[in-house]
C-alpha cells in the first residue's frame, strides 16, 4: 500500500486571477477506489484535467507511478468527464472504435476488446445504430466502455452515475468493484455521499482550491467521531444517570454520551445488568455528516 | 502522428459520407452543365436560316445581295411582291425587302430580329458605298485593293526578354474564376470547420477526445480533413462535369460537332494563341497554393471562433472581422481586374489575408517573381501565425462554457499557459 499510482506535489493552478488549484497535494495509492469530493467549484475538474495532462498546473509536481507525469502516460489513464458526450451522427460501434484507437489501441485490438464488453453488457444490437437514437442512459454505457476499453492503471470517474437508473448504476458499480478488484486504481468524484461510503477506500476532500481532508475512509471516520454509542434495548426505558447523558431515543435505540472520564465498559456493564441488550456500537460520523462538518468548518 | 491520422479519417469520412455531401456532389455538375448548354442549345435552336424575299423594280442593288450565313435573299416577281405586300402570310419568306428611291423598308407578320436587320443594314451600306465610289469614277480594282482588315496583335515581353502573345479576356477569365473559387472554397470549407468545432464543443465530447489526444492535433487533423473533402468534391466537380457536357455534347449536338471539326485544327491554334502569353504550369500551381495555404490561413481561425462559442448563433460577432478582408478582396476583383498592376493590386496581393484570391486575379496578367514569392512567403507566414493564435484560443475555448466572451477575454486565454 505503500506505493503511490499518482502523486501530486504543491500543485497550484491559475485562470487569471482565480485560484483554481492553491498548493495542493494528493496522494493516491496503487489500488485503491479513491474519492475525490467537494464542494461545487472547489477545484475537482481542474486537478481531474490536470491528471489527463488536458491542462497543466502554473507550479508543483505531478507522478504517476513513481515517473513524472508525461504523453506517454496517456494510455495509461482512462478518463470519464461530467460533461460527456458521443457525436450524434455517428454509428456506435464506429465512434467506439475511433475513441479506443485514440487511445492507441490497435484496430484488432479494440475491436476484440469492444465486441466483449458489448457482449458482457449486452447490448451488441446497438453496434449498428446511430448515436442519436439511443436514450441517455444507453449512451451513458457506452461512455463507460470506452473509457475502461484499453485496460488502463488509473481510471477516473466523475459522476460515473448520473442518468442511469438505479439497476443499470448497479451493474456498472459492480463493473467499477469488478476492476478495481482487478487491480486498478479509481478515482471517484461524486456529490453523492452513499457511493462514497459504499465503494471508496480513501478519500481527498478539497475545498477552496485546498485540500482539507484526505486518507483513508476509516482513519477520517476515526477523526471525526464524537464519544456516542447507540444502545439497542429488548425492552425497557433507558434513563440519564451520572455515567451518561441520553442525546436521543428512537423506540428501543438510545443514543448515549459516557459523562466524562467514566469508561465505556463501565456504563455497559451497569446497562447490562438491568437491560437486555441487543445491539451496541460506536457511532460513526456518515461521510455527508463530515462532508458538511469540514466544508463548514473552513 | 498516427492519431492526427485518425482524426483526419474520421473527419473525412464522416463528411463525405453525409448525403448533403452525396447530393450536391451529383447536383452542383448537372447545374454546370445545364447552365454551359442550355443557352447553347437555345441559340442553335432560335438560328435558323431565313429567307428574305427582296423587290426592287430596276434590280441594281437587289441582284448584289450576297447571301450569308442564316441569311438568304430571293429576289421575287411584282406579281409575288403585290401578293405579299398586300397580304403578308407566307411559310418560305421570313421578311420582304422593298427597295425604292433610296428607301429600304422591311415587311414580315412579325417583329423582326435586331441581329437580321443589323446585317441587312451592313450588307446594304457595303453595296451603296460601292456603288458611290463608281459612280465618282473608282475602278473595282482600286476598291478591292483599298479595302483592309486590321487585327491589333498584342504581345507581352517577359523579364528574359521575350516576347509571347497575350489576351485580355482570357487573362480576365481566368483570373475571375480561380479568385471566385478560392473565395468560395474558403468560405464554404472554413464555415464547415467552425461547425465541426462547435459540434465537438455542444455534444460534449471535446473533453474525452482531448484527454487522448492534444487540443492541436484534433484542431489540425480537423482542418485538413475538411481541406481533403473539399478537395474531393473539387475532382468530383471539374470530373463530372468534364463527363456530362462531353456525353450531352455527342448525344445532342453532334452536328454541330462534326461541322466543326473541319475547322478544329484551325480553332485548336487559336485556342493556343489565347494561352500563349500565359503560364499555365504556374498558374495551376499557384492556384493550388493560394487554394491550400489561403484555406489553412482561414479555417485555423474559424475553428478559434467554434471554440470560442456554444452555439452557432453567437459567431456573427467573431466571424465578421474574419470574413472582411475576404470580402472586401472578393468585391475588389473588379477594379483590380482594371487596373492589374496598381499599387492597391500589389498590396492587396501581397497582404496574406487577401492575396489569395486577389493574386489569383492578377497572375494571368503576368505578375514578376519577386512579387509572387513574396506574396507566398507572407502567406505562409500569416498562416503559421493564424494557425498559432487560433490554437491557443482553441484549447482554452473548448472548455468553456456558458457566457459568450469578450475579445478581451479571447486575447487573455492567449497568454494562458498551457
Amino acid at each position: 500500500m505503500n506505493t503511490c499510482i499518482f502523486i501530486a506535489k504543491n500543485v497550484t493552478k491559475q485562470y487569471g486571477n482565480y485560484i483554481a488549484l492553491n498548493n495542493i497535494n494528493i496522494k493516491i495509492p496503487q489500488g485503491s477506489i479513491f474519492g475525490l469530493l467537494g464542494p461545487n467549484g472547489a477545484g475537482k475538474t481542474t486537478l481531474m484535467r490536470i491528471i489527463n495532462q488536458i491542462t497543466a498546473p502554473d507550479s508543483g509536481e505531478l507522478y504517476f507511478n513513481g515517473e513524472i507525469l508525461n504523453r506517454s502516460h496517456i494510455p495509461l489513464i482512462g478518463y470519464l468527464p461530467e460533461e460527456r458526450g458521443l457525436y450524434k451522427k455517428m454509428k456506435v460501434g464506429e465512434q467506439a472504435l475511433y475513441l479506443a484507437q485514440l487511445k492507441g489501441m490497435s484496430y484488432k485490438d479494440a475491436i476484440q476488446k469492444l465486441k466483449f464488453w458489448f457482449e458482457k453488457l449486452n447490448i451488441m444490437d446497438w453496434w449498428h445504430k446511430k448515436v442519436e437514437e439511443l436514450s441517455k442512459g444507453m449512451a451513458q454505457k457506452i461512455q463507460f466502455i470506452v473509457t475502461i476499453i484499453h485496460q488502463p492503471e488509473l481510471l477516473i470517474f466523475d459522476e460515473p452515475f448520473s442518468g442511469f437508473d438505479p439497476i443499470n448504476a448497479a451493474i456498472i458499480r459492480d463493473e467499477i468493484l469488478e476492476l478495481s478488484k482487478q487491480g486498478t486504481s479509481i478515482i471517484f468524484s461524486t456529490h453523492r455521499m452513499e457511493s462514497v461510503e459504499e465503494i471508496c477506500t480513501d478519500i481527498a476532500l478539497i475545498h477552496n482550491a485546498k485540500t482539507i481532508l484526505d486518507g483513508p475512509i476509516s482513519s477520517i471516520k476515526q477523526k471525526f467521531t464524537d464519544q456516542t454509542y447507540e444502545i439497542t434495548l429488548l425492552q425497557g426505558e433507558l434513563v440519564k444517570n451520572n455515567l451518561f447523558e441520553i442525546i436521543n431515543r428512537e423506540e428501543n435505540t438510545f443514543i448515549i454520551e459516557p459523562n466524562n472520564g467514566n469508561s465505556i465498559q463501565v456504563i455497559l456493564e451497569s446497562i447490562n445488568k438491568e437491560f437486555n441488550i441487543i445491539s451496541f456500537k460506536k457511532r460513526l460520523p456518515s461521510m455527508e455528516d463530515i462532508f458538511i462538518k469540514a466544508v463548514n468548518h473552513e | 502522428m498516427n492519431k492526427i491520422w485518425l482524426i483526419i479519417q474520421r473527419e473525412y469520412l464522416v463528411r463525405v459520407r453525409k448525403k448533403t455531401f452525396i447530393i450536391m456532389t451529383i447536383v452542383a455538375p448537372l447545374l454546370m452543365v445545364a447552365l454551359i448548354i442550355a443557352p447553347t442549345m437555345l441559340a442553335l435552336k432560335s438560328q435558323q436560316d431565313r429567307l428574305i424575299a427582296v423587290y426592287e423594280e430596276e434590280n441594281v442593288i437587289a441582284s448584289q445581295l450576297e447571301n450569308r450565313e442564316l441569311l438568304h435573299f430571293k429576289i421575287i416577281s411584282q406579281e409575288e411582291y403585290l401578293a405579299l405586300k398586300s397580304n403578308f402570310n407566307s411559310n418560305l419568306y421570313y421578311a420582304l425587302l422593298d427597295i425604292k428611291d433610296n428607301v429600304y423598308t422591311l415587311y414580315s407578320n412579325q417583329q423582326i430580329a435586331l441581329a437580321t436587320r443589323n446585317n441587312i443594314e451592313v450588307e446594304l451600306e457595303y453595296i451603296l458605298e460601292k456603288e458611290n465610289l463608281k459612280n465618282a469614277g473608282i475602278s473595282v480594282q482600286t476598291i478591292k485593293a483599298a479595302e483592309s482588315n486590321i487585327n491589333v496583335i498584342t504581345k507581352i515581353i517577359s523579364e528574359d526578354g521575350t516576347a509571347t502573345s497575350s489576351n485580355a479576356e482570357v487573362s480576365t477569365g481566368i483570373g475571375f474564376m480561380s479568385g471566385i473559387l478560392i473565395y468560395i472554397f474558403i468560405f464554404m470549407y472554413g464555415t464547415m470547420v467552425m461547425r465541426g468545432v462547435i459540434e465537438e464543443k455542444t455534444n460534449r465530447i471535446i473533453e474525452v477526445i482531448i484527454s487522448s489526444v492534444k487540443p492541436f492535433q484534433l484542431m489540425m487533423g480537423k482542418i485538413i480533413g475538411v481541406a481533403l473533402v473539399g478537395l474531393t468534391q473539387f475532382v468530383l466537380w471539374i470530373g463530372l462535369t468534364l463527363i456530362l457536357s462531353s456525353v450531352i455534347e455527342a448525344l445532342f449536338l453532334n452536328d454541330t460537332i462534326q461541322n466543326m471539326s473541319q475547322d478544329n485544327s484551325l480553332i485548336l491554334g487559336e485556342v493556343n494563341s489565347w494561352f500563349g502569353g500565359i503560364n499555365i504550369i504556374q498558374i495551376l500551381l499557384s492556384f493550388l497554393f493560394y487554394f491550400l495555404i489561403g484555406y489553412l490561413l482561414y479555417s485555423a481561425l474559424f475553428a478559434a471562433v467554434g471554440s470560442a462559442v456554444d452555439a452557432e448563433s453567437d459567431t456573427q460577432q467573431f466571424i465578421l472581422p474574419i470574413t472582411i478582408p475576404l470580402i472586401l478582396s472578393f468585391i475588389l476583383i473588379q477594379p483590380i481586374m482594371e487596373n492589374p498592376d496598381g499599387s492597391l493590386a500589389f498590396w492587396l496581393s501581397v497582404i496574406p489575408f487577401t492575396s489569395p484570391v486577389i493574386m489569383m486575379v492578377r497572375l494571368p496578367f503576368g505578375v514578376p517573381s519577386w512579387e509572387l514569392a513574396l506574396s507566398m512567403l507572407l502567406l505562409i507566414i500569416g498562416f503559421l501565425f493564424t494557425t498559432w493564435l487560433a490554437s491557443k484560443i482553441y484549447r482554452v475555448g473548448i472548455l468553456m462554457y456558458g457566457k459568450k466572451p469578450s475579445y478581451k477575454e479571447i486575447m487573455k486565454w492567449v497568454n494562458y499557459r498551457e
